[in-house]
């Protein structure tokens, strides 16, 4: 299974996580985990998604999504998990 | 399972610390386009640069968009063109054919430089080397994209005097001929000793003969996350001052081996060497200077920088090492200085002089790298300063490189702007007394005692 970043930055609004969702749902896109805070009006969310089941590519997925966030007012990030388990992981 | 707290970090050190892997270098043998006909060389040259890297800018691309990081040049390097050309050039100006087929396969797949017009003559120049030597400076004049290396020296074979003495005069001609440039064809000269085979950064990148058809080496960057992170350790002990650059220096070369594995599968092509180099840009926090500065510094080129950057050089290699299957190239810490804007700080400051520089060339990963100085300094001069580089590198089993911009119309004091990750540099006062006689004697000096393993 090729699993997915996507994180969400940026001032906190009514909706960010349901015009994410929703965008994820239409592309065949499920989501496996949701971590989210909130510190001093600054939302901060991690998803962990499959996008095996996607017609779309990850970097045409993470175009989207980041035209999505330049919508609502925040910054968000598509990414494979490999950069990351690289990077913290041995 | 990945935490919000190591995606954050890994994002910030994109976005905010200039993380980004400098550049996927696809290296293509051209040994099988040799033919005593010229023509038929450049048609064989062409067609297999064009076929070879079709894809490599679309897939660098692909890779860069799949894992959010990015990835900056896109280039080529291939079989010295000394070697490709000997049967067929019989002239200066045929070897200037061969550059502009470079320049138009180029172009034509997108990369923005391609390496590897260059002539290996550590110990001896082949006729057609001299030629090649001697097409260098209309070559550069006469293309956009084409980069140039000579080897002049190594600790097996000594010190080719005679190459050395001609690449002074060769860097001035260059210089005179991209004049209306600010001489900005030097900038793309490089003059080595102990040149590496599988060095993916610009301008001395070639494919060495020693290697296979084609090769994918990367070479990562990251001067400004090195910088944020000792931020964290200000005052402390030199210990822990080590460990922070190793471990940040392993997580920024495992990005590079991902993006080289991926490249890799993607291409069809195996995989080479990953090059764990701080590789500075003029951008505002992407400075190897701020490093030391931030080490303890108050400007690069104070007393002590020599062992600060002898520090870091060393301890990004021992965290790079672990971080990838394969390191080579140029491995450790640049200190271009028209690339850096910490390096052009320190020399308008008058903190940081060629002399000093020299010194940190014993240490650093490369050597004299970027340095503008007057446009009326004497070949001789140039040849003195390759000379002196050269025997640093010879003796201590490292590679060394000159590439100076005697910038024509222009002295100490004037500042010169070559543009994009060029930067742009003050021009610095070279000392001038004379070594013509030094370097007029001609022939080789011989390898240094230890060079004798056997």
């Amino acid at each position: 299974m090729k699993k997915t970043i996507i994180t969400v930055v940026g001032n906190d609004t009514v909706g960010i996580i349901a015009k994410v969702c929703t965008y994820l749902a239409e592309n065949q896109v499920n989501i496996l985990d949701i971590s989210q805070t909130i510190v001093q009006g600054y939302f901060n969310m991690m998803m962990v998604a499959d996008t095996s089941a996607s017609d779309k590519e990850i970097a045409t997925l993470s175009k989207e999504l980041a035209a999505l966030g330049d919508e609502i007012g925040v910054v968000i990030h598509c990414q494979h998990e490999d950069i990351f388990n690289v990077m913290h992981r041995i | 399972m990945i935490n919000m707290f190591e995606v954050n970090e890994t994002n910030k050190m994109i976005e905010q610390e200039n993380l980004d892997v400098r550049t996927i270098t696809l290296g293509i043998s051209l040994l099988d386009c040799i033919d005593s006909d010229l023509d038929k060389v450049n048609e064989k040259i062409y067609n297999k640069i064009t076929t070879y890297a079709r894809d490599l800018v679309e897939t660098g691309e692909k890779i860069s968009a799949q894992y959010g990081i990015p990835i900056v040049n896109k280039r080529i390097s291939v079989t010295p063109i000394g070697l490709i050309g000997g049967a067929a050039c019989k002239t200066t100006e045929d070897f200037v054919t061969i550059a502009k087929t470079l320049d138009r396969a180029a172009k034509k797949v997108g990369v923005n430089f391609i390496g590897g017009y260059t002539a290996l003559v550590s110990k001896g120049m082949t006729p057609a080397e001299e030629l090649l030597i001697r097409s260098i400076p209309q070559a550069l004049a006469s293309t956009e994209r084409v980069c140039s290396s000579v080897n002049v020296g190594s600790t097996k074979t000594g010190i080719n005097m005679d190459a050395v003495k001609l690449m002074g005069e060769i860097v001035l001609e260059t210089a005179q001929a991209t004049r209306n440039q600010d001489s900005l064809g030097c900038a793309k000269l490089v003059v080595f000793c102990n040149a590496p085979d599988d060095n993916p950064f610009m301008a001395g990148a070639f494919h060495g003969v020693t290697e296979a058809d084609a090769i994918i080496n990367v070479g990562v960057s990251g001067p400004g996350v090195v910088k944020t992170a000792l931020e964290k350790v200000r005052g402390e002990d030199f210990e822990t001052l080590c460990e922070m650059i190793k471990r940040t220096a392993f997580k920024v070369t495992r990005v590079g081996q991902l993006v080289a594995r991926e490249a890799s599968k993607m291409l069809g092509v195996p995989f080479g060497i990953v090059d764990l180099s701080l590789a500075p840009t003029p951008a505002i926090g992407d400075s190897v200077a701020e490093i030391l500065e931030e080490i303890g510094l108050e400007r690069a080129g104070a007393p002590g920088t020599t062992a600060a950057l002898a520090l870091l050089n060393d301890q990004v290699k021992k965290g790079g090492v672990m971080a990838s299957t394969a390191v080579g190239g140029l491995s450790g810490a640049f200190i271009p200085v028209s690339e850096d804007q910490g390096m052009i700080d320190a020399v308008t400051a008058g903190a940081l002089t060629i002399e000093k520089l020299e010194a940190m060339t014993c240490v650093c990963s490369v050597g004299l790298d970027m340095i503008a100085v007057p446009g009326d300094t004497k070949a001789s001069t140039i040849s003195g300063i390759i000379a002196d580089e050269a025997a640093i590198g010879m003796v201590n089993q490292k590679t060394t490189a000159v590439r100076l911009i005697p910038v024509i119309g222009k002295g100490v004091g004037e500042t010169v702007e070559f543009g994009g990750l060029l930067g742009y540099a003050p021009i610095m006062p070279v000392n001038n007394f004379s070594c013509e006689a030094f370097v007029a004697r001609g022939g080789r000096i011989p390898a240094p005692i230890h060079s004798f393993k056997n």
